[in-house]
């Protein structure tokens, strides 16, 4: 077992991995942003929808679909992994797209456990905007996707939270993205999934440096969060103020 | 037939039914919880009555809700306690124009018109957070007369506004009935105010109207004992 002296040497190598630009390092990491920022997007897309779809609109079996998606942000990632993997692997239903131990296979079984969380924040978001408000919206006189926009423009920091939380599961998340990734260096080889490997393998230094690019990743997203937060109660988003020249 | 409207045991409007003509100021007056914030947003389409229908240019608003928002759009209702939303003063008067796809040239100079009408010059840059209630009830009004609307629905406009802002208010909606002929319904609580700007006057009691009439009429020799009482509690003495 290491002691506090391997720990400290272990973050200061680590920190001059990180300063010298270390090529694994950084390998490793694009390789972690590019998938989890996908997931994220996608995430985003998929789940502010589900959320403004669950919070405005009404129908049969509303609520059970909503106890659904609150049930799914707590989704155990092994669980997602081994559904993903026995549903890609190649005797498996979905095993002619040959997507194991691809990057997009991380992609998807990140997805999966991203839209929940974002589904139900934008829920939750949009369900805070005070009815007197989503009827002042009405007698706009607005189209229904107009509509939308504006109240999701009400429920914009909401949004943002959700984005950065769906955004900050996703890079951490490990155990889903091993299963379906396989961990291949230099093809699958995420911070995650990394750092898991060098523990084992007792290459601490390494390990400490690729767990202090986590946290300042999500450091990072956090600062942004702060940031957009700062700009956008001051002004509006370009989608409401959108010019239109042409004849009316 | 009028408009009748419950909420689940309890009915709120009681076949009411009122009628406002273009370029004129009608008022509905009565007590917190008559229902007067209730006829106004079914008026305005935005919550469906259980019984009866709004007739607007002499046609019916029911119908599938395309054809309701093409009704909605020729009225505005202005809400009690002024609602803004997040986005800078000048965006708050051009949101319902542009949500309908105006040409921006066309915004941008009738947002300067009510700009002026509505003395909001030094405020269109200004977060709807820092305004004061009668500001934000001058920016509130500026959003309805901006878009030019037929039936302008108003929820006592000046509950939050001191003197100086309900002059303002109060003229703006003057100049909107006698220059553009719209139409406006107004519910107040203050006799005075009716007087100035309403020709007509109803007074709603518990959901249904008691009495209709020239506003001078109604509030100096009102006939009902429940108007008598509530016009007798308003004034000053």
């Amino acid at each position: 077992m290491p002691g506090w002296d391997e720990i400290l040497s272990g973050m200061v190598h680590g920190l001059q991995l990180i300063l010298s630009g270390d090529p694994g390092v950084i390998q490793i990491t694009l390789l972690s942003l590019r998938v989890s920022g996908g997931a994220t997007l996608l995430g985003a897309l998929v789940g502010i929808s589900l959320g403004a779809l669950l919070s405005l609109a009404d129908f049969r079996g509303r609520t059970f679909v909503v106890a659904l998606v609150n049930t799914m942000t707590g989704l155990p990632p092994v669980v997602v992994g081994l559904v993903l993997y026995l549903l890609l692997s190649s005797s498996g239903p979905l095993g002619f797209l040959k997507l194991l131990y691809t990057p997009e296979a991380m992609v998807v079984a990140q997805l999966i456990m991203v839209i929940p969380i974002v589904a139900s924040i934008t829920l939750s978001a949009i369900s805070s905007v005070d009815q007197e408000t989503k009827q002042a919206v009405r007698s706009l006189g607005a189209s229904p996707f107009r509509e939308l926009l504006i109240i999701l423009n009400e429920a914009r920091v909401g949004l943002l939270t959700s984005v950065v939380v769906g955004f900050g599961s996703a890079i951490s998340e490990v155990g889903a993205i091993m299963m379906v990734g396989g961990n291949l260096l230099g093809h699958t080889r995420a911070l995650t999934t990394a750092v898991v490997l060098l523990t084992n393998q007792g290459e601490f230094a390494q390990a400490i440096a690729l767990g202090m690019v986590l946290l300042a990743l999500g450091f990072s997203v956090n600062v942004l969060l702060m940031f957009l937060r700062g700009e956008l109660f001051s002004g509006t988003l370009p989608y409401l103020t959108a010019r239109r020249s042409g004849p009316k | 037939m009028g408009i009748t409207k419950w909420f689940e045991n309890r009915t709120v409007l009681k076949s009411v039914s009122l009628e406002v003509d273009e370029g004129c100021i009608s008022a509905i007056m009565g007590p917190n919880g008559a229902g007067k914030s209730t006829l106004l947003k079914i008026t305005a389409l935005i919550i469906e009555p259980s019984e009866g229908e709004v007739v607007l240019d002499g046609r019916s608003c029911r119908g599938p809700e395309d054809q309701r928002r093409v009704q909605r759009r020729k009225m505005a209702l202005v809400f009690q306690k002024p609602v803004l939303f997040n986005m800078s003063v000048e965006d708050n008067v051009s949101i319902g124009l542009r949500a309908r796809g105006v040409q921006d040239r066309v915004v941008r100079d009738r947002v300067d018109e009510i700009v002026v009408l509505l003395a909001l010059a030094d405020l269109r840059r200004r977060d709807p957070k820092t305004l004061s209630g009668g500001e934000a009830q001058r920016v509130a009004l500026a959003r309805a007369l901006v878009m030019r609307p037929k039936l302008l629905l108003l929820d006592e406009p000046t509950a939050s506004a001191d003197p100086n802002n309900a002059s303002i208010i109060e003229k703006a909606v003057m100049t909107a009935a006698s220059e553009r002929g719209c139409g406006v319904l107004l519910a107040t609580h203050n006799p005075q105010q009716a007087r100035r700007l309403a020709k007509e006057t109803a007074f709603l009691f518990d959901g249904q109207i008691l009495e209709t009439g020239p506003t001078d009429s109604l509030l100096s020799r009102p006939k009902d004992d429940r108007t008598r009482g509530y016009v007798s509690g308003m004034m000053p003495r």
